[in-house]
């Protein structure tokens, strides 16, 4: 099977600091994935590269057999770790801004999930909770039929019955064809819902195994190894 | 009964559990049909793969089989139902007399307590 997104010997430097050092990995299609690691270890920078919004130095990384770029971006769906959405536009108005940009967007399927959250679509993010805020431009991401997700740093900052919204979205919105990439702090939380795990420090990956491998391998939660690899 | 999943060990292994028990104790009938794996595993919070993994799990031991585009069902073998419920049964009874053992009770000793306990007596 080929994989989804290829990232192949990627290096991306802001200056003399260097964030991601000869970068490989590979996702396949229809896999739930956790980009771990401390930070200041490259999980934004890597996300911000395979989303378009930043270019890379040296290496490739390519998406459905295409390099980053207009064909990527019609596939891949990018949240931010910081919205960058204008708080006082209304909801309808986001809506509509979706689906003019992107082909894939679903506006029925947003709408819907908005009705579930209470949400009216006269309302603008400024007047939000940063929860309901939080679930609105998830909710938005997850819209599109996008064959990859990118997600940073889904549920940082969210009350618990909120960070349970949000994964259980991410489950009901996952397919076969397509894959999610999630970044995030929060590993007890997410560790349920992944399949597979990359461990990123000092812009490498050091670990990628399937999370029940690393359970029966280790005798330990993801969350467990996670501080031990990374004890200060 | 809730999924009380723990991440210190394999989940997809405590979700075919979980899915065992629910079929031996009648919960899921015989040649009902399961919800699908999409629901399971929002219902359970887990990725929809490992759903899937537990539910091998089950296929191979003859529990539930799919019918093409219809769905996952649940056996219709009773006798399978009963041997499968009959081996829990047991490895559930064998760590209880461990337990006891390691507490320093005999076997004797373990029944009088049981029976005790049944006729609902102060222990």
């Amino acid at each position: 099977m080929n994989p989804l997104l290829n990232c192949v010997h990627v290096t991306k430097s802001f200056g003399s600091f260097t964030a991601l050092s000869d970068l490989s990995f590979q996702i396949y299609p229809g896999r739930i994935v956790g980009l771990l690691g401390p930070n200041g270890s490259g999980k934004s920078t890597f996300m911000k590269l395979a989303s378009g919004l930043l270019t890379l130095d040296q290496g490739e990384i390519t998406i459905h057999g295409h390099a980053v770029g207009i064909e990527t971006k019609k596939i891949v769906s990018y949240l931010p770790e910081r919205t960058y959405l204008d708080e006082w536009t209304k909801v309808s108005a986001l809506i509509d801004y979706f689906g003019d940009f992107y082909k894939d967007f679903n506006k029925n399927k947003a709408y819907e999930m908005l009705q579930c959250l209470c949400v009216s679509p006269k309302e603008s993010l400024k007047t939000m909770s940063k929860g309901t805020k939080e679930k609105v431009q998830l909710i938005l991401v997850m819209s599109r039929d996008a064959m990859l997700y990118l997600l940073d740093e889904p549920i940082g900052g969210v009350d618990p019955a909120s960070r349970d919204y949000i994964l259980n979205k991410i489950i009901t919105n996952y397919h076969e064809h397509g894959s999610i990439l999630i970044t995030t702090h929060l590993i007890q939380d997410i560790e349920p819902i992944l399949d597979d795990v990359l461990f990123i420090q000092n812009g490498q990956i050091t670990l990628s195994k399937s999370v029940d491998d690393i359970r029966s391998q280790e005798g330990k939660s993801i969350d467990t190894l996670f501080r031990e690899v990374f004890k200060c | 009964m809730s999924w009380n999943l723990k991440t210190d060990r394999p989940i997809y292994l405590q979700l075919s559990n979980y899915l065992r028990l629910k079929i031996v104790s009648g919960c899921y009938p015989p040649g009902s049909k399961l919800p699908s794996v999409r629901e399971l595993a929002a219902k359970a919070s887990v990725s929809p793969n490992t759903m899937m993994k537990a539910l091998d799990e089950l296929e191979a031991e003859g529990l539930i089989h799919p019918m093409n585009t219809r769905g996952i069902f649940i056996t219709e073998d009773m006798e399978k139902i009963k041997k499968e419920k009959d081996t829990i049964v047991v490895h559930h009874i064998q760590e209880f007399f461990h337990t006891m053992e390691s507490i320093g009770l005999s076997q004797t000793e373990t029944f009088h307590f049981i029976e005790k306990f049944i006729k609902g007596g102060n222990l």
